[in-house]
C-alpha cells in the first residue's frame, strides 16, 4: 500500500506555546486511521496542519507524493485533502446547495451524488445552513468535503455532540465511504465506534505520538495509560 | 408569501415601473422624466457592478468612482477625437460608436481594477477601504491636472455617440439602451450569484479561512469579482458620459464613490434589484427635495441613517423581508 499522507516531525506553535512536538504519522491509500488522545493533546492541530491551515516551525507534510509543507490550504484542498472541521463550520448564511456548490470540484462526487448519499441535504437544499439541526449540519460538512472530490477525508470530531441515532447515521455514512475505498483520517473519542472501523490507531499525548498500532493491538492497558481521564 | 417570492414580485414591479414611467412620459411628452429614468438606470448599472464586490464579496470599495470616471473618460476621449478627426494616439482613431466605446471602457476599467484589486486585496477592513479610496483620488487628481482633456473644466461630448439602429439624440431611445443594458447587467449578476463562483465569493465573505479549507482561493476569487465589478461600473461610466454629454473629474470624486455605496445600502446590500431601488431613491430625492431645498442631502442622510439603524436590508429588505444571504 502506498503512502497517501505522510506527516514527518511536525512542530507547530500557537504564538509562543508549542502544540506539536514532532508528530509523525502516515495514512496509506484506502486506509482508515483514527487519531486519538485526551483533550488538548494536539489532534485537531495535527489535522489542521495536515490541511496546511497552520504554519510549520519544523517538519514536513507530504500528500500524494508531493511536499505540500509550504502550500496554502486552498491548494492542499484542491490536491485532495477534504476537511470536515470540528464543530461543522458550514457557511451559516448560505443555503445548503450554495454550501455544496461553493466547494464543487470536478470528479465523481457531484451535487446529485452527494444528495443521493445524504437525501436530507436534498430536502433542505434551499434552507440556510444556520437553520439546520446539528446532525444535518454534520451531513452538510461531510457533503461539502465530498464535493471537493477528496482523496483523503479528514474528519475532526464528526460525531461530537450529536444524538445517538444521528451518530449512528454519520458512522454508517463514514463506513460506506470507507467501503468505497476512500482514505480517511479521523479524530474521535468513542472507542466502541473507532476500533471496529479503523485500520490503524494513533494516540497523541502532549503533542507527540505516544502509541500506534492496529485495533487488535489496542489493549485495556493502552486505554488506561493514554485515554482514560 | 415567502420572502423569496415577495422579492421576485417586487423585482418584477420595479423592472416594470422603470419601463412604464418613461413610456408614459414619452406619450405625455415629458422628456425630462425619461432622462431621469435613464439616469436611474445608468446609476443602477454602476451600482450593480459595485454590488458584486460589496454585496456578494463583502469588499467595501470606497473607490468605485474611479471606474465610473474611467469609463466616462473613455467615452469622452473617443468622442472628442472622432469629432475632431484626430487620432487618440499612434494613429488610433477616435470613435463615436457606443458599442466599441463600451468594450474599450470595460477592458480599460477591468485592467485598472486588476491592478487596484491585486494591491488592495492584500489588506482587509479599513485598510482596504482606504487603499481603494486612495487609488480613486489618484485618478481624480490626475484628470484634474490633465489639460489635454479639459482638466478641471472637464470634456464636453458635442454629439452623443451612436448606437446601431437607434437615434441616441432622442431621450426615449437612449433610455431603451440604458434599460436594456441594465437588464443584461442584472442577469449577469443573477447568473454569477447562482454559479459556483458566486457561492464561493459569498463563502469567502463569511469566512475566508473556512473557504480556503474547501479549495477556494480567497484572493483569486475576490480579484476576479473585483475586476468584473470594475468592468460593469466602467461601462456605466461610459453611458453616464453620453447621457450628460460631459465628463469631468467630478465623476471620480470620493463623493461619487460614496453615492454608489449609499445606493446599495438604500436598496439592499447583495440584493439583485437593490441597485435599482437605491438609484431610484437617490435620484428621486435629488429631484423632489432638491427642488424644495438645496440641503436635500441632509434629508437623504436622515433616510440613510434610518435604513442603517432600522432596515439593514434596505428598501427591498423592508418590503420583501430579510434576504437569504443577509
Amino acid at each position: 500500500m502506498s503512502a497517501l499522507l505522510e506527516l514527518e516531525g511536525l512542530q507547530v506553535f500557537y504564538g509562543a506555546s508549542q502544540a506539536l512536538f514532532g508528530v509523525s504519522l502516515q495514512v496509506n491509500e484506502g486506509q482508515a486511521v483514527a487519531l486519538m488522545g485526551r483533550n488538548g493533546m494536539g489532534k485537531s492541530t495535527t489535522i489542521a496542519t495536515a490541511c496546511r491551515m497552520l504554519p510549520l516551525r519544523a517538519g514536513r507534510v507530504r500528500f500524494a507524493g508531493q511536499d505540500i509543507s509550504d502550500w496554502p490550504s486552498f491548494r492542499a484542498a484542491r490536491l485532495g485533502l477534504g476537511l470536515v472541521p470540528e464543530g461543522r463550520r458550514c457557511f451559516p448564511n448560505l443555503t445548503v446547495s450554495e454550501n455544496l456548490i461553493a466547494a464543487a470540484r470536478p470528479g465523481p462526487w457531484d451535487m446529485a451524488r452527494v444528495q443521493a448519499f445524504f437525501p436530507r441535504l436534498q430536502e433542505r437544499a434551499d434552507q440556510l445552513a444556520a437553520t439546520l439541526s446539528g446532525g444535518e449540519q454534520q451531513m452538510l460538512a461531510i457533503g461539502r468535503a465530498l464535493m471537493t472530490n477528496p482523496r483523503l477525508l479528514l474528519l475532526d470530531e464528526a460525531t461530537e455532540g450529536l444524538a445517538p441515532v444521528i451518530r449512528q447515521e454519520i458512522w454508517a455514512a463514514i463506513t460506506r465511504l470507507k467501503g468505497e475505498g476512500l482514505s480517511i483520517l479521523l479524530v474521535d473519542k468513542t472507542l466502541s465506534e473507532i476500533l471496529p472501523f479503523a485500520d490503524q490507531c494513533v494516540i497523541l499525548e502532549r503533542g507527540a505520538v505516544a502509541w500506534q498500532g492496529s485495533p487488535q493491538d489496542f489493549t485495556r492497558d493502552v486505554e488506561d495509560t493514554y485515554l482514560s481521564v | 408569501m415567502d420572502s423569496a417570492r415577495k422579492e421576485w414580485l417586487l423585482n418584477a414591479v420595479m423592472a416594470g415601473a422603470l419601463f412604464a414611467v418613461p413610456l408614459w412620459a414619452l406619450m405625455a411628452n415629458e422628456p425630462f422624466i425619461i432622462t431621469l429614468a435613464t439616469r436611474i438606470a445608468i446609476l443602477a448599472i454602476a451600482a450593480v457592478g459595485l454590488n458584486i464586490a460589496l454585496g456578494l464579496g463583502g469588499m467595501v470599495s470606497f473607490g468605485h468612482a474611479l471606474y465610473l470616471g474611467l469609463g466616462g473618460y473613455v467615452a469622452g476621449i473617443a468622442a472628442h477625437h472622432a469629432f475632431n478627426g484626430t487620432p487618440v494616439f499612434a494613429g488610433l482613431p477616435g470613435t463615436n460608436q457606443m458599442l466599441i466605446i463600451w468594450g474599450v471602457a470595460m477592458v480599460v476599467s477591468g485592467a485598472l481594477a486588476a491592478i487596484v484589486g491585486a494591491l488592495s486585496l492584500r489588506t482587509s477592513g479599513i485598510f482596504f477601504i482606504m487603499i481603494t479610496l486612495a487609488f480613486a483620488q489618484m485618478g481624480f487628481f490626475f484628470t484634474l491636472s490633465w489639460p489635454a482633456y479639459g482638466g478641471e473644466d472637464g470634456l464636453p461630448i458635442f454629439v452623443r455617440n451612436q448606437f446601431p439602429g437607434l437615434n441616441t439624440a432622442r431621450p426615449w431611445h437612449l433610455f431603451v439602451i440604458a434599460y436594456g443594458v441594465l437588464i443584461l447587467a442584472l442577469a449577469a449578476f443573477a447568473l454569477l450569484r447562482a454559479a459556483r463562483f458566486g457561492a464561493a465569493l459569498m463563502a469567502i465573505r463569511q469566512n475566508p479561512d473556512r473557504a480556503a479549507a474547501i479549495g477556494i482561493s480567497p484572493f483569486g476569487i475576490r480579484l476576479v469579482a473585483f475586476i468584473l465589478s470594475g468592468m460593469i461600473t466602467g461601462l456605466a461610466g461610459a453611458m453616464m458620459a453620453d447621457l450628460t454629454r460631459f465628463v469631468s473629474p467630478a465623476m471620480m470624486a470620493w463623493t461619487m464613490s460614496g453615492e454608489l455605496i449609499v445606493i446599495i445600502i438604500l436598496g439592499g446590500v447583495g440584493r439583485l434589484f437593490g441597485p435599482v431601488a437605491g438609484a431610484a431613491i437617490l435620484v428621486g430625492f435629488e429631484v423632489f427635495f432638491g427642488g424644495l431645498t438645496e440641503h436635500w442631502k441632509l434629508w437623504l442622510g436622515l433616510v440613510l441613517l434610518g435604513v442603517v439603524l432600522f432596515a439593514r436590508g434596505g428598501l427591498i429588505g423592508l418590503i420583501a423581508g430579510r434576504g437569504q444571504h443577509g
